[in-house]
């Protein structure tokens, strides 16, 4: 297993992103509620830069006890992170592609000390 | 640039894009597939006309459209003569180059920013050869003026023939044709069939004029004498009094970018159009594929019961749509292979499919969509991704492939080979 450096700790504050080089392939490292959370930065879909995406929460639908249409809203605790190219969402904690569980990212474990952040390969 | 999220901590701001780093893994792909030593014709990309667009309404050459375009445009920009649809195609900023790509900063050159921006993507995605389409007048066959769609699109062409296909080889187009105002449509093919980086003629299919008027008989006769393809390019109107039922542009989308060009193709089908002009090449575009063999069944099916109505016709409709051409994108990746690699067989896909990219919009297909499909044999995915864009435009690759030059590819030709009946 290999430590490699992503980012001093104060520089990966909630909501930022770092991306760094480990033989040729880009992993993203994401601190979003107050976690970090590394991805290997290939969509699942075709190849796209996901971990370069909009952090989202999971849009919902309001549906009423009888069953009529109330309208959308985001949901208070699912964040997602949206590959750029076209548009996949992944829930940001599970890696799983939000419309179709089949798919998902490929995960790597993060280590935080001493005020940095390192990514395990 | 700067993008709203859900909650302000999730905000973010974008800034220095570069076509060629948003694509850098697709740079890789190609790589990895060795995908530069394989002919790539992308037969459906756009730009956005509107980055030029001060430039483009003054070779607008009706001097009233003119006059009040270019006032109008002062305040209004480009609504001043194009249409628009509601809908985010961006999905909110979830596909973020809509917005950064507008910013891209290109080095100013003779050239307009699309040349260079263009081959950024090109390069990444490793086209050799791209036909370009515009992306906000694929409205104007919704514009109650027929007068204005002509006007906008002889201005255009004009423009882009002047400018944009002189300036690099591999950059072509089908032209934009007004087809509300067939004589115009007619004028068109007559003037500019012959210039150079032309290789066709598009029609927006989304529109309420029937392929089988008569008006437009004399200009498919003219396309199938000088040997340019026609093609009918899919949209979306969400006015349509249908498409007007979705209330999500997913369904709009879905239903409206097959929904048209489905019509049309069975109105050229059972019109016995492909009766009377054999040899004219005829290509459905962004439309997907999963339409085309439902149409198929559809139209064998109640062409066998009512085979008086479609009286010009010697074989089935499927066989027909089976001569016709069709582009990749955006191809239905269904989780059933069967399902895909059935299609491909009953559209004979390997010598009536086009790749195309769609680039920059945000449903686009990389050329590994292609070559990664596990039914297909690599001479297939060349066919697919190059060789029969090669056969059916009559390209010259010699400046991307100096040993091809005068070698036959070996491809089958279309119009003699034996189909079997579905």
């Amino acid at each position: 297993m290999t430590e490699i450096f992503v980012a001093r700790s104060a520089d990966l504050p909630e909501g930022a992103r770092n991306t760094v080089e480990y033989e040729g392939r880009q992993i993203g490292v994401v601190r979003a509620k107050d976690k970090l959370h590394a991805f290997l930065n290939i969509c699942p879909h075709q190849g796209g830069p996901v971990c370069d995406g909009l952090l989202i929460h999971r849009v919902e639908e309001i549906i009423a006890p009888d069953k009529t249409y109330q309208g959308m809203r985001f949901s208070e605790t699912d964040l997602h992170i949206v590959c750029p190219w076209h548009g996949w969402e992944f829930n940001i904690e599970t890696g799983k592609c939000a419309g179709d569980g089949k798919h998902g990212l490929k995960r790597f474990k993060t280590v935080e000390r001493d005020g940095a952040v390192y990514v395990v390969v | 640039m700067q993008y709203r999220s859900s909650t302000p901590e999730f905000d973010r701001t974008i800034e220095g894009f570069h076509t060629g780093e948003h694509l850098v893994n697709a740079r890789r792909q190609a790589d990895a597939r060795k995908l530069d030593d394989v002919l790539i014709v992308d037969v459906d990309c756009h730009h956005y006309e509107t980055d030029n667009f001060a430039e483009i309404i003054e070779y607008i050459e009706d001097p009233v459209i003119k006059q009040g375009a270019v006032n109008t445009f002062a305040y209004k920009g480009s609504a001043a003569i194009l249409m628009d649809q509601p809908g985010y195609q961006d999905i909110g900023g979830r596909v973020s180059r809509y917005l950064e790509r507008k910013h891209e900063k290109i080095p100013k050159t003779a050239n307009p920013r699309e040349v260079e921006q263009t081959l950024r993507w090109m390069n990444a995605l490793s086209v050799d050869y791209a036909c370009l389409f515009p992306t906000p007048m694929l409205f104007m066959g919704l514009h109650p003026q027929a007068e204005v769609e002509v006007a906008m699109a002889r201005a255009y062409n004009r423009w882009l023939t002047d400018n944009v296909l002189p300036s690099n080889p591999r950059l072509r187009s089908m032209l934009y044709l007004p087809f509300n105002d067939p004589e115009a449509t007619y004028q068109m093919v007559k003037e500019y069939g012959h210039k150079p980086g032309v290789i066709g003629f598009m029609v927006v299919s989304t529109r309420y004029k029937p392929v089988y008027d008569n008006a437009f008989m004399k200009t498919y006769a003219l396309l199938e004498e000088l040997g340019l393809p026609l093609s009918f390019h899919a949209s979306y109107n969400w006015n349509d009094q249908l498409v007007s039922m979705t209330n999500r542009f997913i369904t709009a989308h879905a239903v409206g970018f097959t929904f048209f060009n489905a019509v049309h193709c069975a109105n050229w089908i059972v019109n016995g159009l492909p009766e009377r002009f054999p040899k004219l090449k005829v290509i459905w575009i962004e439309s997907g594929l999963a339409w085309i063999p439902w149409l198929m069944q559809r139209l064998d099916n109640d062409y066998r019961m009512r085979t008086s109505e479609a009286p010009a016709l010697k074989k089935l409709p499927s066989e027909y749509m089976r001569d016709m051409f069709y582009t990749t994108q955006p191809m239905e990746m269904v989780n059933n292979h069967e399902a895909l690699e059935l299609t491909f067989k009953m559209i004979n896909a390997d010598t009536q499919l086009l790749y195309s990219s769609d680039y920059p919009h945000w449903d686009m297909d990389l050329p590994s969509t292609i070559w990664d499909l596990p039914f297909l044999s690599e001479k297939s995915k060349r066919n697919i991704l190059g060789l029969n864009a090669k056969r059916i435009f009559n390209l010259d690759v010699s400046d991307r492939f100096p040993d091809a030059k005068g070698k036959s590819d070996g491809m089958v030709d279309t119009f003699k080979q034996q189909v079997t009946p579905a």
